[in-house]
C-alpha cells in the first residue's frame, strides 16, 4: 500500500524539503519572538546586565589596570561585547532543556516539521537577543567614552563577526541542553564552559599580563580571537601595540571564522541528530 | 481490517548501574479503523512506552508497526501528517495564547495560514476554550492545558488519535468533560488509541481493551468480557479492628465464587460473587452473629486491581512499589 492510498483526501499535502524548512524555521522563530515579548525578564535582563558590566568595568577597573597608548574604557568594550554576546548562547540551552522538561518537544517531533526547525527557532531567538544587547552596549559605551575609531563598514563587520560566534556557540548550547536536560543544570554547566572561557583571554586585561600557561591557553582561545578581532574592527588597538607572532594572532577575524565554521559543522549536525532522538521523561 | 497493528515490539533500557528495564517485551496491538482501543495497566507497564513508538518518537529494539499499511520505523515522514497525539502531560508552550498554540501546530501540518487560523478558531469554540483564546496558557488550570493540548491533536483531523492517559490527574469533573469530547470525536469516525489506569475509563470509552503489563498484553477483550473474567460483583467490607479479620474470610468463603482477597492492613476483605445484593444480606448476618463490627460494607463493580489481581497474581499498587523501588535505586 502506497502512502497516497492510505491517507485521506483532507490530510494536508506536505510541502517540499525547502519550504518546509523556509516555513518551519519562521514558524517556531516566531515562536521565540512571542516569548522574549512575553517575559519581560529576558528583555529587562537582556538590557540591564550589559549595561551592568559596561560600568561596573569601565569604572571599577579603569583605574587600576593600564592600557599603553589607549584608555581602559576603551580596551574592555569589545571585551564585554565578546563575554555579554558568549554567555546570551545560553538561553538556548536552557530554553532546549525546559521544552524537553515540558514535554512539547513530544509535541513537535510527531508534527510532520523539519526536524532542524526547534533548533533554528530557538538559535534565532538567541541571536536576536544578542542583537539588541549590542546595541544597548554600544549606546552605553558611546556615553562613557569608548568612540568606533574606524570605518562603518569595519564597525558593521565587528557587530557580525561576534554576533556569528555567539550563534555558533547557540547550537551547542542548544546540543547540550538536550544532553543535559535540566534547565537549572544546564545552566552550571555552561557557566562551567563559558567562564573559564571569557576570562583567560584577552577579554578584560591583556593577555600578556596572564601567567604563563593561562597565557597560552589565552593565545589559542577563540574569545580571544574573537576580541581581538573586534578591537581591531572597532579601531580600538592603538599604533604600534605588540601583537604575536602566531597565525591566531595574526589574523584573528579569519580565525574566528574558522572556528564559527568548525562549531557549526560539527554541532548543527550533532544537535539535529539528538532532537530527532530526544524524548521527553 | 486493522488500522493500526504492532506485532512484537521489544524496547529495552538500560539504566546506569541497574538491572535493564523491559518497557516493551513482545508486545502485540490491533486496532480496527473506526474504533476505540484502550491500553489498561498500572505504571510502568509500557504504556507511554507504546504510544512513543506508534508515534514516531522511539524506535523500537524489534517487532513492526504499522498504520494503514506504513510502516512507523522506516516511515516516519508518512505517519505524521496522518496522526494526532495528546501526552500524558499537556505539551502546550506557556507563553502562547491558547490560539497561537493551535494557530502553530496547524502551520507545522502545513495547512497555511488562512486554513491555519480558521482552524484554531474552530477548534476553541468545539472545547470550549474562549476564556484562553487571547492570553497565554501559563496560569491555565490543567484541565483546560489538556483540553487546548487535546485540542492541538485534532487540528488536522488525523487519521489516528492517539491520547495517552487523557485524563490523568484531572479533576472528575474535567475527566467527565474530556469523556465527552473523546465520544464524540469516536462518534465522528476517528480511529482513538488511549492508555489509560483505570478500567472505569476503559469501560466508559472503548470498544475493546488490551490489559498490559511488564510490556505484555496479558488479557484482551471488552470491558464486559474482563470483568466477568473475574466475576461479576464483589462484596467489600471495612473492619473496625484486623482481629476480625480470619473469621471474615471464613464468612466470604462461604458466599464468595473466588478466594477473598485482603488488604495490607488487614482492614478490607474483598469477595466477587455471583449475586450481589443477596450475597451481602447473607454476610452482613453471617458477620452479626459473630459480632464483627463494620466502618462499612456494600457492593462494587470490578476495578483495574481486580482484573490484574486475577491476571497476575498481585495488586496494581504493589507493581507501582515494586517500580518505586526500582528508581528509588
Amino acid at each position: 500500500m502506497t502512502a497516497s492510498t492510505a491517507t485521506r483526501t483532507d490530510a494536508p499535502p506536505q510541502p517540499g524539503p525547502a519550504a518546509r524548512w523556509l516555513n518551519d524555521g519562521w514558524i517556531t522563530t516566531r515562536r521565540n519572538l512571542i516569548k522574549i515579548k512575553r517575559v519581560p525578564d529576558i528583555l529587562v535582563f537582556t538590557t540591564l546586565q550589559p549595561i551592568m558590566f559596561v560600568l561596573l568595568f569601565t569604572y571599577v577597573y579603569a583605574g587600576v589596570i593600564d592600557i599603553p597608548g589607549s584608555t581602559y574604557n576603551e580596551f574592555i568594550m569589545a571585551g564585554i561585547f565578546a563575554q555579554t554576546v558568549v554567555f546570551g548562547s545560553t538561553y538556548s540551552g536552557s530554553a532546549m532543556a525546559q521544552d524537553l522538561k515540558d514535554g512539547i518537544i513530544d509535541r513537535f517531533r510527531t508534527l510532520p516539521m523539519s526536524p532542524s526547525a526547534v533548533l533554528i527557532g530557538r538559535t534565532n531567538g538567541d541571536l536576536l537577543i544578542n542583537s539588541i544587547s549590542m546595541v544597548v552596549m554600544m549606546a552605553t559605551g558611546f556615553i562613557v567614552g569608548w568612540r568606533v575609531r574606524s570605518s562603518l563598514i569595519e564597525a558593521i563587520a565587528g557587530v557580525g563577526l561576534l554576533l556569528l560566534f555567539a550563534y555558533a556557540l547557540s547550537w551547542v548550547m542548544a546540543f547540550l541542553g538536550m544532553m543535559v536536560r535540566s534547565p537549572e543544570v544546564i545552566n552550571n554547566v555552561s557557566f562551567l564552559i563559558l567562564f573559564p572561557l571569557t576570562f583567560i583571554s584577552n577579554a578584560f586585561v591583556p593577555a600578556e599580563t596572564l601567567p604563563p600557561p593561562l597565557r597560552v591557553f589565552a593565545e589559542w582561545n577563540p574569545v580571544t580571537s574573537l576580541v581581538q578581532a573586534a578591537r581591531e574592527l572597532f579601531g580600538n588597538v592603538p599604533a604600534g601595540t605588540p601583537i604575536g607572532d602566531s597565525w591566531v594572532q595574526q589574523n584573528p577575524a579569519f580565525a574566528v571564522l574558522i572556528g564559527v565554521a568548525v562549531i557549526l559543522i560539527v554541532f548543527v549536525p550533532l544537535a539535529i541528530r539528538r532532537f530527532s532522538q530526544v524524548t521527553s521523561r | 481490517m486493522n488500522f493500526v497493528e504492532a506485532v512484537g515490539l521489544t524496547k529495552t533500557y538500560t539504566p546506569k548501574g541497574a538491572e535493564p528495564v523491559h518497557a516493551l517485551d513482545g508486545l502485540d496491538l490491533s486496532v480496527p479503523r473506526g474504533t476505540i482501543t484502550a491500553i489498561l495497566g498500572p505504571n510502568g507497564a509500557g504504556k507511554t512506552t507504546a504510544v512513543k513508538v506508534l508515534t514516531t518518537l522511539i524506535i523500537p529494539d524489534s517487532g513492526t508497526a504499522t498504520i494503514g499499511g506504513i510502516d512507523v520505523v522506516k516511515r516516519p515522514d508518512d505517519i505524521r501528517p496522518i496522526i494526532g497525539v495528546s501526552g500524558q502531560y499537556a505539551a502546550v508552550d506557556e507563553n502562547l495564547t491558547g490560539f497561537e498554540n493551535l494557530d502553530m501546530v496547524g502551520r507545522l501540518y502545513h495547512l497555511g495560514a488562512k486554513a491555519s487560523r480558521a482552524r484554531a478558531k474552530e477548534l476553541i469554540e468545539l472545547f470550549d476554550l474562549t476564556e484562553a483564546m487571547n492570553r497565554p496558557v501559563k496560569g491555565f488550570s490543567g484541565g483546560m492545558r489538556r483540553r487546548i493540548d487535546l485540542a492541538g491533536a485534532l487540528v488536522t483531523q488525523p487519521e489516528v488519535l492517539f491520547l495517552d492517559e487523557p485524563t490523568t490527574g484531572l479533576d472528575p469533573r474535567s475527566r467527565l468533560g474530556m469523556w465527552d469530547i473523546i465520544r464524540s470525536l469516536v462518534s465522528q469516525g476517528t480511529t482513538v488509541l488511549l492508555t489509560t489506569q483505570y478500567l472505569e475509563e476503559a469501560d466508559q470509552l472503548a470498544d475493546d481493551i488490551s490489559v498490559i503489563d511488564g510490556g505484555r498484553v496479558i488479557a484482551r477483550g471488552t470491558a464486559d468480557e474482563l470483568k466477568a473474567s473475574v466475576g461479576g460483583q464483589r462484596v467489600e467490607l471495612n473492619l473496625v479492628t484486623p482481629d476480625d479479620t480470619a473469621a471474615t474470610v471464613e464468612v466470604l468463603r462461604r458466599y464468595g465464587n473466588a478466594e477473598p482477597a485482603v488488604s495490607n492492613d488487614a482492614r478490607t476483605v474483598t469477595v466477587s460473587v455471583a449475586r450481589g445484593p443477596e450475597a451481602l444480606q447473607l454476610v452482613l448476618r453471617d458477620l452479626e452473629q459473630r459480632n464483627v463490627a463494620l466502618y462499612d460494607a456494600g457492593m462494587r463493580r470490578p476495578t483495574l486491581d481486580d482484573v490484574f489481581l486475577r491476571l497476575t497474581g498481585r495488586t496494581t499498587e504493589e507493581t507501582d512499589s515494586e517500580e518505586s523501588k526500582e528508581k528509588a535505586r
